[in-house]
C-alpha cells in the first residue's frame, strides 16, 4: 500500500545495510583461488603415452585440425609408433570432441585455467609436454571415474563459511 | 569570546589560541578526509559485496596514504586553450570556505576558534563559496564536460541553498541563537527529535550541495565523465578530491552539531562523542549513497522546488507557530507532535514522486 511513499527508498537501504554484515563474495585470486567443476574443460590436454595406440581417431574428430599426429609402423609388434603428437592449443576450442572420440581412453581435458603465455609458440605442446603431471591433472570431462575422485567445485555459497579478510 | 568551558590552564593570547586552532582544524580536516575516504571505499565495497581496497596496510588502512603520494607525484597537466589563472585559482578557491566553516563548529564545549553569534549564517555563507571555485574550474579548463558539469553544480547549489537554509531556520528558532556553540547547549534532547523533517531536508539538501550520490550529476561518471575536475591533475585535482570530502565532513558536522547534540552525551568524553558523531553521520552519506541511484538533472530541479521548498517553509511556519503559541512548553511535548506533522507531510508530498514519473510516451 505505501509503494508510493517513499518505502522503496527505506527497502533498498536495508539491503545494502544486510550486505554490511554478510561475507563479501569476492575471491583474492592468486591467493585464494576456487576449486573448478569437476567436470570442467580446463584450457589443456592431457595425453596419455601408455594407453595411446596411435589410431588418429582424435585428429580426424578434431573439428580444428588442432591435432597432428604423425605414426609409423612397428612390423615386429604389429603396432603403430607415435612420432610426432602436436597439439596446438591456439586453435583448441576445447570442444571435448577429440576426449569423447578416444577409444581407448588416453586423451583428456585438464583441470587448470591457467595457462596463458607469451608467445603463440609456446602454445603448441608437443609429447612431453602433453603428458599428465602434478599441475597437469585431468578433469572429469566425459570421464565419470575421473570426476569421482576430484574434490568437489568451490561454490561462493560456501563463502560464508569463511572468514572476512 | 566565549571561553567559559575551556580549561583553566588555556592560553588566553588570542595570536596563541588562533594558532592552535588552525592546527587543530587543519589537522582534524586532514586526517578524517583521508580516514574517510578509507571508511567510504571499504564500506562501500562490503555493502556491494565487495572487499575494498586490502593490499596497502593492515585492511588497507595505508590506501589514502599510497593515493595520495601518487597524486603528489603526477604530473601537472594545464590544457593549452585553459585559462590559466583562474585554472590555477579555482582549487585554492574552492578548498578555502570549506576550511574556513570549521573555525565556527565547536569540538567540545568552547573549544572553537572563534564563538560567532551569527555562527549558522556564517556556515551558510561560506560553505557557498565553494561553488564559486568549481564553477571557476568548469569555466577555466575551457572543455564542454566540465562547463556542464559546473553549470549543473551551481543550478543545484541555488536551488537547495533555499531549503537548507529555511531548514535550518527551525533549529535557530529553537535554540534562540545562530551561534553554534548555544545551538549545542540549548539541546536538552537533540534537535533530530524536536525537528524530524527539519533534519530530513537538510540532510537531503546538504546532499545535493555537496554533491554526494544521488544528487552527483555534476560529476556524473556515466555521461560527464568526471564533470568541472576532467582537465585537472596532479596536487590540483587532489585539491578538488580534499573538497569533496572535507564537503561531506562539513555536512557531518553541521548535521552532528545543529541536530544531533554536538558533543553533548553521555560516559564518553565530549570531544570522543563529537568525532563518533560525525562518523555516524558520514557513515548513512556512505549508505545512501551505495543504496540510491543517480537522478535526473530534471528530476533534481524538481525535487527542490516541488518537494523541498514547499515542505521547508511549512516547517518553518509549524516551528513557529509551536514556539510562539507554547513558548514555556517542554521540548519533548513537541517530539510526538513535529513527527506526525513529518509523516504527514512526507506522505502527502511523496504523492507527487512516483516510479516512472517525468516520462514521456510518445
Amino acid at each position: 500500500m505505501f509503494e508510493h511513499y517513499g518505502i522503496g527508498i527505506i527497502k533498498g537501504l536495508s539491503v545494502t545495510l544486510r550486505n554490511l554484515f554478510r561475507i563479501p563474495v569476492t575471491t583474492q585470486y592468486p591467493e585464494q583461488r576456487l576449486t573448478p567443476s569437476r567436470r570442467t574443460r580446463g584450457n589443456e590436454l592431457i595425453w596419455n603415452q601408455q594407453r595411446c595406440t596411435g589410431c588418429g581417431t582424435c585428429a580426424k574428430t578434431c573439428p580444428q585440425g588442432s591435432i597432428d599426429i604423425v605414426t609409423s609402423v612397428k612390423v615386429e609388434e604389429n603396432k603403430y609408433r607415435v612420432e610426432k603428437f602436436e597439439v596446438d592449443m591456439g586453435y583448441c576450442i576445447f570442444c571435448g570432441l577429440c576426449v569423447e572420440a578416444c577409444p581407448y581412453d588416453a586423451i583428456f581435458l585438464g583441470c587448470s585455467f591457467e595457462r596463458s603465455c607469451y608467445r603463440r609458440g609456446e602454445l603448441v605442446l608437443a609429447k612431453e609436454g602433453l603428458l599428465e603431471s602434478a599441475e597437469r591433472r585431468p578433469s572429469g570431462y566425459a570421464h565419470p571415474e575421473v570426476a569421482a575422485e576430484l574434490p568437489a567445485q568451490s561454490l561462493l555459497l560456501d563463502k560464508d563459511k569463511g572468514k572476512r579478510s | 569570546m566565549a571561553m567559559a568551558m575551556l580549561p583553566p590552564d588555556w592560553p588566553g593570547n588570542f595570536w596563541a589560541h588562533w594558532a592552535i586552532f588552525t592546527v587543530i582544524i587543519l589537522a582534524f580536516v586532514l586526517l578524517s578526509v583521508m580516514a574517510f575516504i578509507w571508511f567510504e571505499r571499504r564500506a562501500m565495497a562490503i555493502m556491494q559485496s565487495r572487499l575494498g581496497p586490502n593490499r596497502a596496510g593492515p585492511f588497507g588502512l595505508f590506501q589514502p596514504v599510497a593515493d595520495s603520494l601518487k597524486v603528489m607525484l603526477k604530473e601537472d597537466i594545464v590544457p593549452s586553450r585553459a585559462d590559466k589563472l583562474i585554472h590555477w585559482l579555482a582549487p585554492v578557491v574552492a578548498f578555502a570556505p570549506v576550511m574556513m566553516v570549521f573555525a565556527v563548529v565547536p569540538f567540545r564545549g568552547g573549544a572553537l576558534l572563534v564563538d560567532l553569534n551569527v555562527g549558522v549564517l556564517y556556515v551558510v555563507a561560506i560553505s557557498s563559496v565553494t561553488t564559486m571555485g568549481i564553477f571557476m574550474a568548469g569555466w577555466a579548463s575551457n572543455n564542454k564536460y566540465s562547463l556542464l558539469g559546473a553549470m549543473r553544480q551551481v543550478a543545484s547549489v541555488v536551488s537547495y541553498e533555499i531549503p537548507v537554509v529555511l531548514s535550518l531556520v527551525g533549529v535557530v528558532l529553537l535554540a534562540g541563537s545562530l551561534s553554534l556553540q548555544q545551538i549545542v547547549q540549548a539541546q536538552e534532547i537533540p534537535f533530530i527529535l524536536v525537528q524530524p523533517l527539519g533534519f530530513l531536508l537538510f540532510f537531503i539538501g546538504a546532499l545535493a550541495e555537496i554533491n554526494r550520490a544521488p544528487f552527483d550529476l555534476m560529476e556524473a561518471d556515466s555521461e560527464l565523465v568526471a564533470g568541472f575536475h576532467i582537465e585537472y591533475s596532479g596536487m590540483k585535482f587532489a585539491l578538488f578530491y580534499l573538497v569533496e570530502y572535507a564537503e561531506a565532513l562539513v555536512v557531518a558536522a553541521i548535521v552532528t552539531t545543529l541536530f544531533l547534540g554536538g558533543w553533548r552525551g553521555p560516559l564518553l568524553p565530549d570531544w570522543l562523542w563529537f568525532l563518533l558523531k560525525v562518523g555516524a553521520v558520514f557513515f548513512v552519506i556512505v549508505w545512501v549513497r551505495t543504496t540510491v541511484p543517480r537522478v535526473r538533472i530534471d528530476q533534481l530541479m524538481a525535487f527542490a522546488w516541488k518537494c523541498l521548498f514547499p515542505l521547508a517553509l511549512i516547517n518553518l511556519l509549524v516551528t513557529a507557530v509551536e514556539i510562539l503559541v507554547w513558548p514555556d512548553v517542554s521540548l519533548w511535548l513537541l517530539v510526538p507532535v513535529n513527527f506526525a506533522v513529518m509523516i504527514v507531510l512526507v506522505l502527502l508530498w511523496s504523492k507527487l514522486f512516483k516510479l516512472g514519473w517525468g516520462r514521456v510516451n510518445v
